[in-house]
């Protein structure tokens, strides 16, 4: 298959945003439209005369990528072109804050299209600054503290609206991504993918380690990954055996002050998550 | 031949979008703009308009989607008002930087604080320098005339269009409306065709990513080229337009001015006023011009100076609150004589905020003042508020 993102981006070593853009295309191919934000993810869409791209995109303003798509989507369907993807991929900020009204709005009318974030857990294209996102203990540059709050849970949400199609992804299990997406392709109205996707410069994370981090993330019951077609919860990696938190924690410099009671709350938030995925599993 | 009906200029507006054949409707209902997009969303129900409405969540993704939508190659269309633009702002500028056709209503409504309802141009003049098209109308047929009119220059120099209406003096007021017949428009509308950026996958490209000075500057200055070249297209399409409909439109329309005492310069829907008080004042033997200005963005900066240039005053009634400064309508006419070496005295005079009335009484105390000044040789450094009440000094 064609190679339809460019080679030798300036996305940083180990990346894990550039991982999933590949990977989107890799299963949509030509017949994709990409919207970006200004985010990492506007890397792709370029700078000047230059672009990542090789199927056509659109960089969108910070707030509103959902309504793009919406527009665009409505313009396929009145052209009668069904069979153009579009998709949009931004970073947690951009999707848990400042973008949630306009992906709520674009949710709730149901028009077709997918939306992919890389959860990277802070604005990291601005120089790491705190997100909705953001897990407790986090160091960033405006919780110096570390974050006092615990991440604001977006997949939850959208189940609560209704979506048709939602799904929690990683770039640690990217099979299991990719079969994501081409699900997201075959519902007829919104998929939302939230994708986990380490950032070695603003966790302070080794680049070689993203992988293994994302991994981790699964099998500690941090980041469970599932999916869900009309509500039916499905969780399409089974913990067999959870992973230390330790190591997790330990992989990456954000986390080094992180306290005793904050992990703790990390353990047992995630644990009562994934066994709460398993029970609606069950229903 | 079309027909003559009673209609409101919010449905005037919809009407417009109906005879244009608009494919996509993105919309935020706001007062006094909703019956518009009421109205157009129930033709698109009735079968009158083949169109796809999108009833966004708010005006900010209002605006967003008609640009998705216009950069797949279709006829767009979308409505605000106030504070509703406002929330717009941000992209305002992308869809004119993007040189996209779209064509949105205003119902003029003043900005918060304090809040109001009502009308006055603050909305669309905090717009007005991001390089739209502004088209400011005086009736109900003017809100219809140069809703096609615009689509048609939109399209032509491909920059958006605002048409801009007085909230609830036009927005809510019933005239009788000539409506073309749909042949007519069709012939002076050719079928949406889209330009130069677009988003399909047989012909990929990446439009509005970063840029840095290198290329900066020239999309700018190629854009306000785009924008100044309406002044000399604009009435070339008029021409056109009044050739096939029997009404004739400009960039700013002059009575009186040859050798008038004062002529008042005014934007939207006091033009009528004006002119019935002048006309009034001529028939009792003063010389007292007006002029309405339609085309506010690109200022038809000789336009005007032709008009006023032998005027022995000028008298410019803002219906904006631009603080701290002159209102932005006397701006431009100060800066277009200055430029052109003038020395005709311009006062400028601010009123009919937030819905108040620019009554008969308030034109003719515009007049007064302005004649008085001009008597006394007096400058006027800032704006008269001149319907402003007693109690507020």
């Amino acid at each position: 298959m064609a190679d339809l993102v460019s080679k030798g981006l300036t996305t940083c070593e180990g990346c894990g945003m550039e991982l999933i853009a590949r990977s989107i295309l890799d299963v949509l191919g030509q017949n994709t439209i990409m919207l970006t934000p200004p985010s990492c993810s506007a890397i792709l869409t370029g700078f000047g005369s230059e672009t990542g791209w090789k199927v056509p995109a659109f960089q969108s303003n910070l707030e509103n990528i959902a309504a793009y798509c919406s527009g665009i989507s409505v313009a396929l369907e009145h052209q009668n072109k069904t069979d153009i993807n579009v998709v949009a991929l931004a970073g947690d900020g951009g999707t848990v804050d400042i973008g949630l009204q306009a992906l709520s709005g674009a949710v709730e009318r149901g028009h077709k299209f997918i939306y992919v974030c890389y959860d990277n857990e802070a604005y990291m294209n601005t120089g790491i600054q705190r997100s909705g996102s953001t897990p407790v203990g986090a160091w960033t540059t405006t919780t110096p503290g570390g974050k006092k709050e615990p991440k604001k849970n977006i997949v939850e949400m959208l189940l609560a609206q209704g979506i048709p199609y939602v799904a929690t992804a990683s770039v640690g299990y990217i099979d299991d991504f990719k079969k994501k997406v081409a699900k997201a392709r075959e519902i007829d109205g919104p998929a939302y993918i939230h994708t986990f996707s380490p950032c070695p410069p603003g966790w302070r994370a080794k680049p070689r380690d993203t992988i293994k981090i994302a991994k981790l993330a699964v099998d500690t019951n941090l980041f469970p990954l599932f999916e869900a077609i009309d509500g039916e919860v499905r969780v399409t990696r089974k913990v067999r055996k959870v992973a230390s938190i330790k190591e997790y924690l330990e992989l990456q410099g954000r986390f080094r002050n992180i306290r005793d009671e904050e992990v703790e709350s990390l353990a047992t938030d995630a644990e009562n998550y994934y066994n709460k995925l398993l029970e609606s599993e069950a229903k | 031949m079309g027909k003559r009906v009673a209609i409101s200029g919010n449905h005037s507006i919809a009407e417009g979008v109906r005879l244009a054949k608009v494919d996509v409707v993105a919309a935020y209902p706001i007062t006094p703009q909703t019956p518009m997009v009421e109205k157009v969303a129930d033709f698109i129900n009735q079968g009158r308009l083949d169109a796809k409405y999108i009833a966004v969540e708010s005006e900010h993704s209002a605006l967003t989607a008609v640009v998705g939508a216009s950069v797949m190659g279709t006829r767009v269309f979308t409505a605000s008002a106030g504070a509703g633009l406002a929330l717009m702002h941000e992209i305002v500028g992308v869809a004119s930087g993007n040189r996209l056709p779209i064509v949105m209503g205003i119902a003029n409504r003043s900005l918060p604080s304090p809040w109001s309802l009502q009308a006055d141009h603050s909305d669309s003049m905090a717009e007005r320098d991001l390089g739209w098209i502004q088209l400011y109308a005086a009736s109900c047929q003017e809100a219809l005339d140069y809703t096609l009119l615009a689509y048609r220059i939109a399209e032509e120099v491909r920059l958006p269009v605002m048409v801009c209406i007085d909230g609830f003096f036009l927005t809510h007021t019933t005239e009788a409306v000539d409506l073309p017949d749909q042949a007519d428009v069709d012939q002076f509308l050719p079928a949406f065709e889209r330009g130069d950026i677009y988003l399909d996958p047989d012909d990929p490209m990446t439009i509005n990513q970063l840029n840095s000075e290198a290329t900066f500057t020239e999309l700018k200055y190629r854009h306000n080229e785009a924008l100044n070249s309406v002044v000399d297209l604009f009435p070339h399409v008029a021409k056109e337009f009044e050739e096939r409909f029997g009404r004739k439109h400009s960039l700013c329309t002059a009575v009186g001015c040859e050798g008038a005492d004062v002529v008042v310069v005014t934007l939207g829907s006091s033009s009528g006023t004006a002119r019935k008080v002048a006309g009034q004042m001529r028939a009792d033997g003063q010389k007292i011009g007006t002029l309405q200005v339609s085309c506010f963005r690109p200022f038809p900066k000789q336009e005007v100076i032709d008009h006023l240039k032998h005027a022995k005053a000028v008298a410019v009634v803002d219906r904006s609150w631009a603080l701290g400064t002159d209102g932005p309508l006397a701006q431009e006419v100060k800066s277009a004589f200055y430029s052109a070496g003038l020395n005709v005295p311009v006062y400028n005079f601010v009123g009919g905020l937030g819905g108040r009335d620019l009554s008969e009484a308030t034109v003719k105390r515009v007049i007064g003042k302005a004649l008085e000044l001009k008597e006394q040789e007096e400058q006027a450094l800032y704006p008269i508020w001149i319907d402003v009440k007693e109690e507020a000094k």
